[in-house]
């Protein structure tokens, strides 16, 4: 053999690993589910419950958890004081022995304490007894800047929380806080055993080797975690319901991609609870129509895949001022803004999207609004607007305003041309949707360039091709929001515009700048009246529908999981981890 | 002998720096993020996420980050994973034994059935054991093993629920059944790995006897009187094998480098798919550590190639 050809050889090895790498990543979708059932079931009378999710946990302490797999694998050990059930109100299924409300005198009337009252005897799975001085470290820790917690939002405005005593929890905000129950409920606030973690308190946290074996009171405990591929789980003996958990042991494994998830739960019953399938429509629904192993569990939540709407000016050629919150869009902001933005919006077919793709209420349906889920907070003002898709109406309204088709079929006027790059994540049903949209939009009189970027280079600030960049005209992604939707709304005020002075990490990607919309969420900060602040959030909710900041295409379920035939009591929630009720499952 | 092992093991550690700075340059200059799977979540405001950054070392420039990172690795320190917070060796250790169960054994299984066949059809030249061979081989590394992978999966899991298409990595192979669903979690992608490695060795080990065989020292062996049969394994073989030893001994660091493709279908926990997640998810100081061990291992071999060709053909000499 030449040397040449070793040489090749070496190369060729390298090249397929690098090859190799290319693969692509499914996107990854925030998830949360379930309620709690009552159902009488003895505790360790089922095997192995296994589930399987196609993002592996990599750690499990829930407060470094870097995505939804870590703190989903984290719930089945560690619990909040209580989670966020289907109705999107609190459920005291965790370590509260009920709900603090004004009525029962939890919260005080100036929305600034919250009392929690513990449930007694409960026992971390060491043996140790469970105390209110673990929820006030959990805390600490949460609080700490140098623990850097991705966690640490919930704990943002809280003055304190203390142990009154054993079992009672006192939490107290800066100001009067109406979204009462910030701290404490959900995926924020696992509650750490201070025991395991006292030893690494600030930058020391990620150290600490509980963050990988942690102690908790809830229904499993850590046998063995190979970070990236596997945990499996041993019933806690120590479980304050002395009936549950049902399962003997848990196999939480990880990795591969949603379609094969969707196949080993529907087609070969490899698995008992297979999350978040995100796989088209017309490839999910007939494996999941003709299982005889399986069904699909899905649930509703504050998920909305949505088009964004580019105030600023993309323009490659404005140097150092590109997409800068001072800059206007040259035809999506400005006298004929709205105009243009509405035609766009008329020319979008989110029907044929959301029955072809999201197959018609099976992971999606033709969506409005942008705070939607709490049945309270829904606003039916945009439903007009929506139900609307035409694209000759949309070509009339461009032509009317002088935007005149061009022989490229391009519409344009005083020189500027209606042509817009549409930017999003890799996705197979992200390049359809596109694909619809193109065509539509382009029948209107735009012409569209569509763009993908992988997720991981998609959702950061660091990169150009960036959501947060946003140096495209449109761009379209999910997300979600908790039961209170100030924060969430909070990411359309002019202060979160983003850009270069922010280093493009505030939340306002669409650079919208209206003062009208600012003094609404401002007064969501204070407002205590539940009524009025329904109101407030409809009215936030139809500026930036009606003045087309964004375009909702569909409201996607929040849980879209494959469960076994054989497996009960899994009730979803969209609000809170896919585990939170965990505990409950049996068969 | 002594004195070449050693010129090359001193050449390789200039090499060694260089290719440690390529990859740590381009890690760094990749697009990807360790928080880009927290999405646009809006419970991640953007001070959480730049103390996140700030805990990972990330807000100093990589130039600085670099050089630390060469001082810790000189130390045998590989440092912490971004996404697990633990010892990215302690990563590598769990995996490593996955990786080898299944790739090392397809390479193993490879280079056992190739060298046979492609001997066979040297020797049986246009036979029809020779045309199967050549369309079985053209087969094996002309079909992607995503697809072979995913066709095995369709047929021995999907219809006929003969083997799991799960690889569970927690089994410990303690009895005859254990051992029993080792091999059964094995077959597939250790047949889908082992087709294409047979095919390329094979080929080779093919082409090497047919060049050899025609030679005068063969025409003399077989004047001697010397039965085919010896002639064929004592004098071609031997000398056809020079070449096909060093190429397996190439391909050995990619096996521990693992499979990244057949990996990730068949879930098995290995390297490879360690590294390709790793790589998606920015988790820098899991993927430097994985590329410079696999450029080591591929410099080490590529002398223990070298100096195993010396020692198999003593025409070569080193000084």
């Amino acid at each position: 053999m030449t040397n040449q050809w070793r040489r090749a050889a070496a190369v060729v090895a390298v090249a397929a690993m690098t090859l190799a790498a290319c693969g692509t990543t499914p996107p990854a979708a925030s998830s949360t589910p379930g309620a709690s059932a009552t159902v009488a079931s003895k505790r360790g009378a089922g095997d192995d419950l296994k589930i399987l999710y196609w993002q592996a946990p990599t750690i499990l302490n829930a407060h470094l958890a870097t995505g939804t797999k870590d703190s989903d694998a984290a719930r089945l050990v560690t619990e909040p004081l209580a989670s966020y059930g289907p109705d999107a109100k609190p459920l005291a299924n965790g370590l509260a022995a009920e709900i603090p409300t004004v009525a029962n005198g939890g919260v005080s009337a100036d929305l600034l304490t919250v009392t929690w009252k513990l449930k007694q005897g409960v026992k971390w799975s060491d043996g140790t007894p469970f105390t209110a001085d673990d929820v006030a470290f959990t805390f600490s820790l949460m609080a700490d800047p140098k623990t850097a917690v991705s966690t640490s939002d919930a704990a943002e405005g809280v003055k304190s929380v203390v142990a009154k005593d054993a079992n009672t929890v006192v939490v107290t905000y800066a100001a009067a806080n109406p979204n009462i129950y910030q701290w404490g409920v959900g995926t924020c606030c696992y509650i750490l055993q201070k025991k395991q973690f006292e030893a690494y308190q600030g930058e020391k946290l990620k150290d600490a080797p509980g963050n990988l074996k942690p102690i908790g009171t809830g229904p499993y405990v850590v046998d063995s975690f190979k970070s990236g591929d596997v945990v499996t789980y041993k019933m806690n003996d120590q479980f304050r319901d002395p009936n549950k958990p049902y399962f003997k042991s848990v196999t939480f494994k990880g990795g591969g991609d949603a379609p094969s998830a969707a196949r080993a739960v529907f087609q070969t019953g490899d698995v008992d609870y297979a999350w978040n399938l995100q796989v088209e429509a017309g490839i999910l629904k007939p494996m999941a129509d003709t299982s005889s192993k399986g069904k699909l569990l899905t649930v509703y939540g504050s998920s909305v895949e949505r088009i964004l709407l580019n105030f600023a000016d993309p323009s490659a050629s404005l140097g150092d001022k590109r997409g800068e919150p001072d800059t206007k869009h040259p035809f999506f902001n400005g006298a004929d803004g709205k105009i243009v933005r509405t035609a766009l919006a008329l020319a979008t077919d989110r029907k044929t999207v959301a029955q072809q793709i999201y197959g018609d209420g099976l992971s999606g349906k033709p969506g409005c609004n942008i705070v939607t889920g709490v049945p309270d907070y829904e606003s039916t003002a945009t439903a007009d607007f929506c139900s609307k898709f035409d694209t000759a109406a949309a070509g009339k309204m461009l032509d009317d305003a002088g935007w005149k088709l061009g022989s490229d079929n391009v519409r344009a006027k005083g020189g500027i041309k209606l042509s817009i790059v549409y930017q999003t994540t890799v996705n197979a049903v992200r390049q359809k949707t596109q694909d619809i949209m193109k065509k539509n939009w382009e029948a209107a009189g735009f012409k569209v360039e569509l763009k993908s970027v992988p997720a991981d280079v998609f959702f950061t600030n660091t990169s150009p091709d960036g959501a947060n960049h946003f140096w495209a005209d449109v761009e379209m992604f999910t997300n979600n929001s908790d039961p209170d939707f100030t924060n969430y709304l909070n990411g359309w005020t002019s202060k979160q515009a983003t850009g270069k002075a922010n280093n493009w990490n505030s939340a306002n990607y669409n650079r919208y700048q209206n003062p009208a919309f600012d003094t609404i969420i401002d007064s969501l900060r204070s407002e205590k009246d539940p009524a009025k602040r329904a109101t407030l959030f409809k009215q936030a909710n139809d500026i930036l529908i009606l003045d087309v900041v964004i375009i909702p295409v569909v409201t996607r379920t929040q849980v879209t999981s494959g469960i076994a035939n054989t497996l009960k009591n899994v009730v979803p929630t969209g609000w809170d981890s896919e585990m939170y009720a965990v505990q409950d499952f049996s068969k | 002998m002594g004195r070449y092992v050693l010129r090359r093991l001193l050449i390789a550690i200039p090499t060694l720096i260089v290719i440690s700075f390529v990859v740590y340059a381009i890690l760094a200059l990749a697009p990807t993020d360790p928080l880009a799977s927290f999405g646009a979540d809006p419970r991640v405001p953007p001070e959480v996420r730049e103390r996140i950054r700030e805990s990972l070392g990330l807000n100093q420039p990589w130039h600085v980050r670099y050089v630390k990172w060469v001082i810790a690795i000189a130390h045998l320190d590989f440092g912490y994973s971004f996404m697990s917070r633990s010892p990215v060796m302690d990563l590598i250790w769990q995996r490593l034994p996955n990786t080898l169960a299944v790739v090392g054994v397809a390479y193993i299984i490879g280079v056992l059935l190739a060298v046979p066949i492609g001997m066979i059809s040297a020797v049986k030249r246009y036979s029809v054991f020779d045309h199967l061979s050549t369309t079985f081989a053209f087969i094996g590394f002309s079909v992607p093993t995503f697809f072979t992978g995913l066709l095995l999966i369709i047929i021995f899991s999907v219809k006929l629920h003969w083997l799991p298409f799960i690889y569970d990595s927690t089994l410990k192979v303690t009895s005859l059944s254990t051992l029993g669903d080792q091999i059964r979690q094995s077959i597939m992608p250790i047949t889908v790995l082992a087709l294409f490695d047979t095919a390329t060795i094979a080929r080779y080990t093919r082409a090497e006897m047919l060049e050899h065989l025609p030679l005068d020292y063969v025409r003399t062996a077989r004047a001697k009187g010397l039965k085919e049969r010896l002639v064929v394994l004592r004098h071609v073989l031997r000398n056809s094998l020079i070449p096909v030893v060093t190429l397996v001994a190439l391909g050995i660091p990619a096996v521990f480098g693992g499979a990244i493709v057949t990996e990730q279908i068949f879930r098995v926990p290995g390297i490879g798919e360690l590294l390709v997640r790793s790589i998606g998810q920015g988790d820098t100081p899991v993927v430097a550590a994985i590329l410079l061990i696999f450029a080591t291992l591929v410099v080490l071999f590529n002398l223990l190639a070298d100096v195993l060709y010396g020692v198999l053909d003593p025409r070569i000499r080193y000084s």
